[in-house]
């Protein structure tokens, strides 16, 4: 199989939020700078990112970063870095002001300054009341920044590569990172990016689940090429499942909407989050929240003929509030779930939303390995940022807002990182690593002459429906042991999958097939990690942790208090230290998460 | 289906991967309906759709906007006569 080689200073893979944050750094610094994507930049998933991002600007009543990193280290269940956390949450102010510069559409208050909202788990004076951190535009808050940072990437000219399939990582016998492979989607040409520096941004991987709300291009690219690399996998068993998805289709309705004041409701018509979240009512950490949802559902409190999902009610609000800060909902309820929110609640079931882990980075965005007694070597020439990365700021609970957030403050370090590598340290491009391009050219090869093999869709779906069954919102120990087994023999299927579309021109039934090999690689790590992983900790909820004095709600700090590493070869596990230990200022101590 | 035609259709497939689930659900529908079918006229109008950005092109399939286009309308009419509740069990 021929290919070809192409030189860039940078390449960067994925051009949603982080993708194009990182590259603006490169680009305005002059070095040239390739980006790739699947699909159109302001395509990239982070268009449906509606909420906002926090920072704590305090425009419109007293906020500070320190409130803000508490309510990160408290969400993330304490399993965030607190170097890391304290670095986002000190730097948030700064990204936001710049994306305003940039030309984002804030909504704005009356005096001019940027409108903010209240928003799940963000609260003031460490956890005391909630505070209004989110910054959005309308209900496009992630397609306008993406606008935004897309513009401002062509103007430093950076070179967009639209409609490549990034295939894998050239890394070398020494561990190094000298580029991609990838293959033109219009004529089936592979080329080989030969770069200094290599980022990722390739998004999360929450098409591993059958019901999600993720958009069909979320096939977790990075995460499975970093695997196949010999990079291990952090944290993978934490997915966040977001408390409203519409039954059924999994379509998102915002957290905005509960933040303007809509109520969670139970078939008696019971406000239950009262019960659960005194403080926070509706408004408590995402998993709080799914995890009563589920335990209402599972105690026979659910609505519906099957008592499968609960009730989101907006009925109270002004439908002019509705229509004005919630245009999108009204129109979903209709579609999706056949109902008129104005007048009638809408049926909402938690639903697979974030990959909290991911390629493991430090704050700076490099790729961090452990190596030679060091539990966090940078992997020279690699960095990650955004959803696929765990830098680890969001733990085992991410907070709403702070993925645009994350994909800010991480893109632009993963980038200025590279940047003074470029300048300092990597003067020259290293030699490109034969036997990684040839395996992956093999890879390729085998799909396109596969015999009797299976069929991508069956399997995908196949993977889908075990991951939802064994590895959901609640997690028990048979069936995860289970669905290992399962993941395991699926990803055998996956190893010899068959098209039958031999095509060059955007054949897309390769693509899905090349996306497979990467959703496999996620799904065995999740579920193998979660297997593993004996506790309860924000949204990997386990049946058989036990809830006692010292495990409350089953957390388990003296055992589990620690990053999971996956690891391809093998399906091993392996474990490295939480980062209790902030920048500044003191750590914020282990406790009891209640909302 | 001849050469050009596979690719001609592969090439719109991939232009209805958007960045919203709502979207994704709608064409993977439609594409199972009218992937035989679907006539020149048809290809030339869905990818005209297929330009505009994924909140637009959502506002006009929920029907909260109206296209003054009338090729464009009829294949709007298309999308919205697949009721994306059916993708589901």
């Amino acid at each position: 199989m021929n290919y070809t080689v192409r030189k860039f200073d940078a390449v960067i893979v994925g051009a949603g939020g982080a993708g194009l944050r990182a590259a603006i750094q490169l680009s305005e610094a002059g070095y040239k700078t390739a980006v790739l994507t699947k699909v159109f930049p302001t395509r990239s998933h982070t268009v449906a990112a509606q909420g906002g991002v926090a920072a704590s600007l305090g425009n419109s009543e007293e906020d500070h970063w320190h409130w803000h990193m508490y309510d990160t280290v408290k969400g993330s269940d304490w399993l965030g870095d607190q170097d890391a956390i304290e670095f986002m949450c000190r730097k948030a102010n700064e990204v936001v002001v710049e994306l305003e510069h940039y030309g984002m559409p804030f909504d704005r208050l009356d005096n001019g300054k940027i409108y903010q909202r209240p928003f799940g788990g963000h609260m003031s004076n460490f956890g005391e009341k909630p505070v209004r951190r989110s910054c959005a535009a309308a209900d496009r808050t992630g397609h306008a920044m993406l606008h935004a940072m897309y513009q401002r990437n062509v103007k430093v000219n950076t070179q967009f590569f639209v409609e490549w399939q990034a295939l894998d990582l050239v890394r070398d016998a020494e561990g190094d990172v000298m580029g991609v492979t990838a293959m033109d989607m219009e004529t089936g040409e592979i080329v080989v990016f030969h770069a200094k520096a290599t980022i990722f941004a390739t998004g999360g991987a929450g098409r591993i689940y059958y019901s999600s709300t993720n958009a069909f291009i979320n096939t977790g690219d990075g995460v499975g090429m970093a695997a196949r690399a010999g990079i291990p996998l952090e944290d993978m068993e934490f997915w966040q499942f977001h408390p409203t998805g519409v039954a059924g289709a999994g379509v998102l309705i915002t957290e905005g909407v509960r933040g303007e004041g809509g109520i969670l409701r139970n078939s008696d018509g019971e406000r239950f989050m009262e019960r659960y979240a005194p403080n926070a009512k509706d408004l408590a950490s995402r998993d709080v929240v799914s995890r009563a949802m589920t335990t209402e559902i599972n105690e026979g409190r659910g609505c519906g003929p099957n008592k499968d999902f609960v009730l989101l009610d907006i009925t109270h609000l002004p439908p002019e509030t509705i229509m004005k800060r919630l245009p999108g909902i009204h129109e979903i309820g209709i579609q999706f779930a056949g109902v008129d929110c104005l007048k009638e609640p809408l049926p909402v079931v938690p639903t697979c939303h974030y990959q909290m882990g991911g390629i493991p980075t430090n704050y700076l965005g490099q790729v961090v390995v452990p190596r030679g007694g060091n539990q966090s070597e940078p992997v020279l020439g690699f960095y990650a940022a955004g959803e696929c990365a765990c830098a680890s700021v969001h733990g085992a609970n991410r907070l709403g807002t702070n993925s645009l957030l994350d994909l800010l403050v991480f893109g632009k370090s993963a980038g200025e990182t590279a940047v003074n590598d470029l300048k300092n340290n990597v003067k020259a491009h290293k030699p490109l690593a034969q036997d990684a391009i040839d395996r992956t050219l093999a890879r390729v090869d085998r799909l396109n002459n596969q015999k009797d093999g299976a069929d991508v869709h069956e399997t995908r779906l196949a993977m889908q429906r075990t991951m939802q069954k064994h590895a959901g919102v609640f997690r028990f120990k048979d069936m995860l042991a289970e669905g290992v087994t399962r993941i395991n023999e699926i990803a055998g299927q996956v190893a010899q999958t068959q098209i039958k579309d031999k095509s060059k021109v955007f054949n897309t039934a390769r693509i899905e097939a090349l996306e497979l090999d990467n959703l496999i690689e996620v799904a065995k790590a999740t579920i193998v990690s979660a297997n593993a992983r004996t506790e309860s900790r924000g949204a990997h909820v386990r049946d058989d942790a036990v809830d006692s004095p010292e495990t409350p709600d089953g957390r388990n700090d003296k055992v589990w208090l620690k990053h999971t590493l996956w690891y391809r070869e093998g399906n091993r596990l392996d474990y490295k230290p939480v980062q209790m230990k902030p920048m500044s200022v003191d750590t914020i101590e282990l406790k009891k998460r209640a909302y | 289906m001849t050469e050009d035609r596979r690719a001609r259709i592969n090439r719109l497939k991939w232009h209805c991967r958007r960045a919203l689930l709502e979207l994704d659900l709608v064409f993977d529908r439609f594409w199972e309906r009218y992937e035989e079918t679907l006539d020149a006229q048809g290809e030339a109008a869905l990818e005209s759709l297929l330009e505009l950005e994924d909140h637009d092109l959502w506002a006009l399939v929920s029907g909260r906007e109206i296209t003054g286009d009338p090729r464009m309308a009829a294949m709007i009419e298309r999308l919205r006569e697949i009721s994306p509740i059916a993708n589901f069990e």
